[in-house]
């Protein structure tokens, strides 16, 4: 049975996640950790339904409760898992990043079938060079930077004109969120830059409709790309602002310009479509 | 710049994103909210944007197409079998 005193310290695989503490019923003494193991006296493979033992007295109740909250495996484990071969692992990051990865690769060339190129030579590198992984940035990060500098190149060799100053300074481009149309004049005698006439409401029924997410969507796609980039990964994939500049190399300033004109036009898209 | 007392409806819209990212100083953040409090327009417009992150989170990311996961997978088996000291065929 799993949880009885004299086992041997817990690997990181099996580590505590106070965090599920209070996701459900009778979870035990709510001061007492949990330790998430898949079956008594197995531990958990990465991502699998986990059912709980306690820490402390170890019994599992009847019946168990069962969490599918994931054991986030770390970047130590999951690099030792890729070099020993784990086909798993490598296929399920492979699978969480690949959206975000193809996104990330058209910023620099033009197609999604060149991206798939590009995700692909990403990964012959990133393999090629994991013994190099230091750990210094995120396992992450780490991929993406290889994932930028590989598109980078394959966008020269296609002969394409890289818009590194349209990523690292999109500020030197004024851009406004609402067209300067709908606001009056700053000289207007009582409300100097107000709205000129108010946004229409959006009715509820119809942003709910599958319809509207299809709008949504394209509006996303008809974005330049070094936005489209950024909100896919921030809004759509939920990567951390941190994860975004980490990953794009870019300042926290011009982070939030380019998802703040982004938001700004799918938002514009969404009111064009439904008032 | 923005140092005049309060904000007007159109240099609002251009701080939503730092509003929400909580991006701006304490004395934005109250000029932001006392203009949101008096207006009707910014107050549904702030709303709109908010809605706007939301249905982005419901979309699906884009697939990973079979084709694509095999010639993933195909990497992954070809450099792990040069690692584990297999001999391969150098081409």
């Amino acid at each position: 049975m799993a949880g009885v005193s004299g086992e041997p310290a817990a690997p990181a695989s099996e580590r505590l996640c106070r965090c599920a503490r209070d996701t459900g019923p009778d979870t035990g003494p709510s001061s007492r950790p949990l330790r998430f193991v898949a079956a008594p006296g197995r531990l958990a493979q990465l991502g699998e339904r986990l059912v709980y033992t306690q820490e402390v007295g170890g019994s599992i109740p009847s019946p168990p409760i069962r969490y599918v909250r994931r054991v986030e495996p770390t970047d130590a484990e999951l690099v030792a898992a890729l070099r020993a071969g784990d086909e798993e692992t490598y296929l399920r990051i492979v699978r969480d990043w690949h959206s975000s990865m193809l996104r990330v690769a058209q910023i620099f060339v033009p197609t999604r079938s060149l991206a798939e190129e590009v995700v692909q030579e990403t990964w012959v590198r990133v393999l090629g060079a994991l013994d190099r992984f230091e750990g210094r940035s995120s396992l992450k990060t780490w991929v993406f930077r290889i994932l930028v500098n590989t598109a980078k190149t394959r966008a020269q060799r296609e002969g394409r004109v890289i818009p590194f100053s349209s990523l690292h300074d999109p500020a030197r481009v004024p851009e406004a969120a609402v067209d300067p149309d709908r606001f009056l004049a700053d000289s207007h005698a009582q409300h100097p830059g107000g709205w000129s006439a108010l946004p229409p409401v959006l009715p509820e029924d119809r942003l709910i409709a599958a319809e509207t997410r299809t709008v949504v969507a394209q509006a996303i796609e008809a974005l330049p790309a070094n936005q489209r980039a950024v909100i896919s990964l921030r809004d759509v994939e939920g990567w951390s602002s941190d994860e975004v500049r980490n990953a794009l190399d870019l300042t926290e300033v011009n982070q939030r310009v380019l998802l703040h004109r982004a938001r700004s036009k799918v938002r514009q898209a969404l009111e064009e479509y439904l008032a | 710049m923005i140092d005049v007392e309060a904000f007007s409806c159109q240099e609002l819209v251009e701080l939503v994103t730092d509003y929400l990212e909580a991006a701006l100083s304490p004395a934005d953040v109250r000029r932001f909210e006392d203009h949101l409090a008096g207006c009707d327009g910014c107050t549904e417009y702030l709303a709109q944007f908010r809605r706007t992150i939301q249905l982005m989170g419901t979309l699906t990311p884009a697939d990973l197409t079979p084709a694509a996961e095999s010639a993933l997978l195909g990497v992954f088996r070809s450099w792990s079998s040069g690692q584990s000291g297999t001999v391969e065929p150098d081409g």
